[in-house]
């Protein structure tokens, strides 16, 4: 009976689970090892589900977490299993090491995660949008060989438009949460068509290029390079099919120049107010956006002070960035809520999955039975004409379906309370359906993926 | 019949007024689209009302101040839906829908009827309804002036708020501006010609010198000016937005003084 004391959600002989490690539970140094390149995840997942009682594997590996999601018979030796399966992936792990850093989730609590995980809300980065495209790499993995069935299938997929529908409904990853792409949030507030707009690069300092590349995404079409090293200007010239303008005159271009991207080394203001004062005078007051990512700075802080100029450093750039991850975290919220709900879908779905064969299994069992009855009976009445033979096996069918009516109508009608798995156990043993092979492999079509097609990830990280 | 549609327009004015508050207050977009409604069926409600009283029984000989503002706040709504219809800058609502309400509330307060001491003549309609949209041109730059402050105040002070989220970026609202000031101008011109035409006819002088005439042409040569600079000088940016803020303040004085010394028509 202890069996049917079981959570809702979890028919008797199928459990979902989720083991794995992330940034929240393992140092890097631990989850470099247990990562999967990408050529080794085949390898790895035959493996996985070559272990005796997983039905079904899927193997999420990326540089902040990597988790097992298998379908297993029995939830103890399942994790154990998996543990096993982990530990083996790298020579000097072992199985004890890993304890501490791992989780163990079932059921209910084990899809929660994996939409959790799918809509970015357990990311570093709450509300990047990489893992999804990692979460769909990691399914299609699982797809090409076929460790995914019925059950996970259903649950990536869910988990996809899940994460989609959390995009959608929520401004989880609306906002920018990088510094460079904080800048380009700025210059969409100054300039309403960025691809009318010049940028100047001004040193050749990593966060400024990556700046001016999303800039260069975002529309921006004409950019404007100096450096103090005359080559250097001219190989970023041609990464971004730029110009190269001399160092000692970039000053006076500047008035060209929308956006100033300012990043070098140098120790000194290389951009005083009253160049600023003059740029803006040169540009007939039209707006001039400054970034100043160097540290120490290199634009003089009183170009603030300038109408028309709008200059902001590194630290208005991180401010801006907090402000944007407090603000996820907020809409973060409104996603859990999702996923609740979602997750009280997929759960009547699973317990519905366990009727299903069932109901075809005793369809079955009911259509073999009168068909030798029938048969046996024509043996015996010997030649009789067309209407009587099809009066007999009328009769036949109309006993066994009216017999049947009422055990399908409440198989169907239970499929989703609290015990329709004892119902389920029930009509096996009237029936005698154990012998009946499951058919659970087919209620579902084999999987096509129209929603699987990659999406561009918006930003950076 | 038109009191009615009026009320109602009032009434969904007021509550529209309220929603756009209401919205550029919180962080979300929720509340852009009830406002929208609510202002386009009082739009439609407006429109009954201008149109009955204008073919109705109670028909006036001459434009009352009571219409002009009336068709004022009007025109400002116009403006306000086709602005809307194109850039989807629903935030713009929250500063034009008060300014329609507020004249539309003085519209109520002034007298429908109109003292008729002068020939009646046709070019007066001309006459105010071209000045009046040269007035709604110069409204939406002074909006758009305030707007272009408040989000350059707060890029420079470095407040991310909610009206710096939905405020639309710096360029956009100095190019509304221009582009209010460059329609409102020339109707502002042909507005104070017809107004010339109609007293030389009426009073057989072009110009008699009274104070609402000179405020007129001092607001033409400011806005002049205004238009001008910009061209050639790079009147743009922080310095247009505080020169059409002046400037409208200018035109709602005139308008004061007209409405104080109970004249009639506008001009």
């Amino acid at each position: 009976m202890d069996r049917w004391a079981e959570p809702p959600g979890c028919a008797q002989d199928m459990n979902i689970i989720a083991v794995g490690i992330s940034h929240k539970t393992a140092p890097i140094e631990v989850r470099e090892k247990l990562a999967v390149p990408e050529s080794r995840l085949g390898e790895a997942l035959r493996r996985l589900c070559a272990y005796p009682g997983i039905k079904e594997g899927v193997l999420l590996s990326t540089c902040n977490r990597v988790e097992v999601y298998a379908v297993v018979e029995d939830v103890d030796a399942g994790y154990a299993r998996v543990q096993e399966f982990l530990a083996d992936t790298h020579l000097s792990l072992s199985s004890e090491q890993l304890t501490p850093h791992l989780y163990w989730l079932t059921n209910e609590r084990a899809i929660g995660h994996l939409f959790r995980v799918a809509a970015s809300l357990d990311s570093m980065i709450v509300g990047e949008p990489q893992i999804l495209g990692q979460l769909k790499d990691a399914f299609e993995a699982a797809l090409t060989h076929k460790t995914s069935s019925v059950i996970l299938n259903k649950l990536v997929k869910k988990a996809i438009s899940v994460a989609k529908r959390v995009r959608t409904e929520t401004k989880i990853a609306e906002t920018a949460v990088s510094v460079s792409y904080a800048a380009v949030e700025l210059a969409k507030k100054i300039f309403s068509n960025l691809s009318e707009k010049t940028v100047l690069l001004v040193g050749a300092g990593e966060m400024a290029k990556l700046a001016a590349k999303h800039l260069v995404k975002n529309g921006v079409r004409r950019v404007m390079i100096t450096t103090r090293n005359p080559q250097g200007a001219l190989d970023l010239a041609e990464q971004f099919n730029g110009v190269s303008i001399p160092f000692d005159d970039f000053r006076r271009e500047m008035a060209e120049a929308d956006i100033v991207l300012c990043s070098t080394g140098a120790s000194h203001y290389l951009i005083r107010a009253e160049d600023v004062q003059q740029a803006v005078r040169r540009r007939m007051n039209r707006p001039i956006f400054l970034i100043d990512i160097s540290v120490p700075r290199n634009i003089e802080p009183a170009v603030k002070d300038i109408d028309n100029a709008f200059l902001f450093d590194i630290d208005d750039l991180e401010t801006r960035v907090e402000q944007n991850l407090e603000e996820r975290r907020r809409e973060a919220a409104k996603a859990e809520h999702m996923i609740e709900e979602e997750v009280g879908g997929i759960l009547d779905w699973l317990k519905s999955l366990d009727v299903t064969p069932t109901i075809v299994a005793l369809r079955k069992r009911a259509e073999e039975i009168k068909q030798a009855e029938v048969d046996k009976a024509m043996g015996r009445l010997g030649d009789l004409s067309p209407q009587e033979r099809s009066a007999v096996e009328g009769l036949a069918s109309a006993i066994v379906n009216k017999m049947l009516h009422g055990s399908l109508v409440t198989l169907k009608a239970e499929a989703n309370s609290a015990s329709s798995a004892m119902f389920v156990e029930a009509a096996k043993r009237f029936y005698n359906l154990d012998s009946v092979p499951s058919e659970r492999g087919e209620t579902m079509p084999a999987v096509s993926e129209p929603d699987l097609e990659r999406e561009p990830s918006g930003q950076d990280r | 019949m038109p009191v009615m549609f009026f009320m109602a327009t009032m009434v969904l004015y007021l509550v529209g007024t309220a929603l756009f508050l209401a919205y550029l207050l919180r962080r979300t977009e929720a509340l852009s689209k009830v406002s929208l409604v609510i202002t386009g069926i009082g739009f439609l409600a407006h429109t009954v009302a201008l149109l009955t009283r204008m073919m109705g029984v109670d028909h006036v000989p001459l434009p009352s101040i009571h219409e002009a503002m009336s068709f004022f706040s009007w025109a400002l709504v116009l403006v306000f839906l086709i602005v809307e219809v194109r850039h989807r800058i629903h935030v713009l609502g929250s500063f034009i829908l008060p300014l329609a309400l507020i004249s539309l509330l003085s519209a109520a307060a002034l007298p429908k009827e109109v003292p008729t001491l002068e020939p009646v003549l046709k070019t007066v309609w001309l006459h105010v309804t071209l000045s009046v949209l040269g007035t709604v041109g110069f409204a939406v730059a002074f909006v758009a002036g305030i707007m272009y402050l408040i989000q350059d105040g707060l890029l420079k002070s470095k407040r991310f708020n909610v009206l710096y989220a939905k405020l639309p970026p710096l360029d956009y609202l100095d190019r509304l501006n221009q582009q209010s000031i460059v329609m409102g101008f020339p109707l502002l011109t042909l507005g104070i010609i017809t107004g010339a035409l109609s007293a030389e006819f009426a009073r057989g002088s072009y110009l008699n010198w009274n104070p609402e005439q000179l405020w007129a042409l001092v607001t033409w040569v400011f806005y002049f000016a205004v238009l001008l600079g910009r061209l050639t000088v790079g009147w743009r940016a922080k310095r247009a937005a505080y020169l059409t803020i002046i400037g409208f303040a200018g035109v709602i004085l005139t308008f004061l003084g007209v409405v104080l010394k109970g004249h009639g028509p506008v001009g």
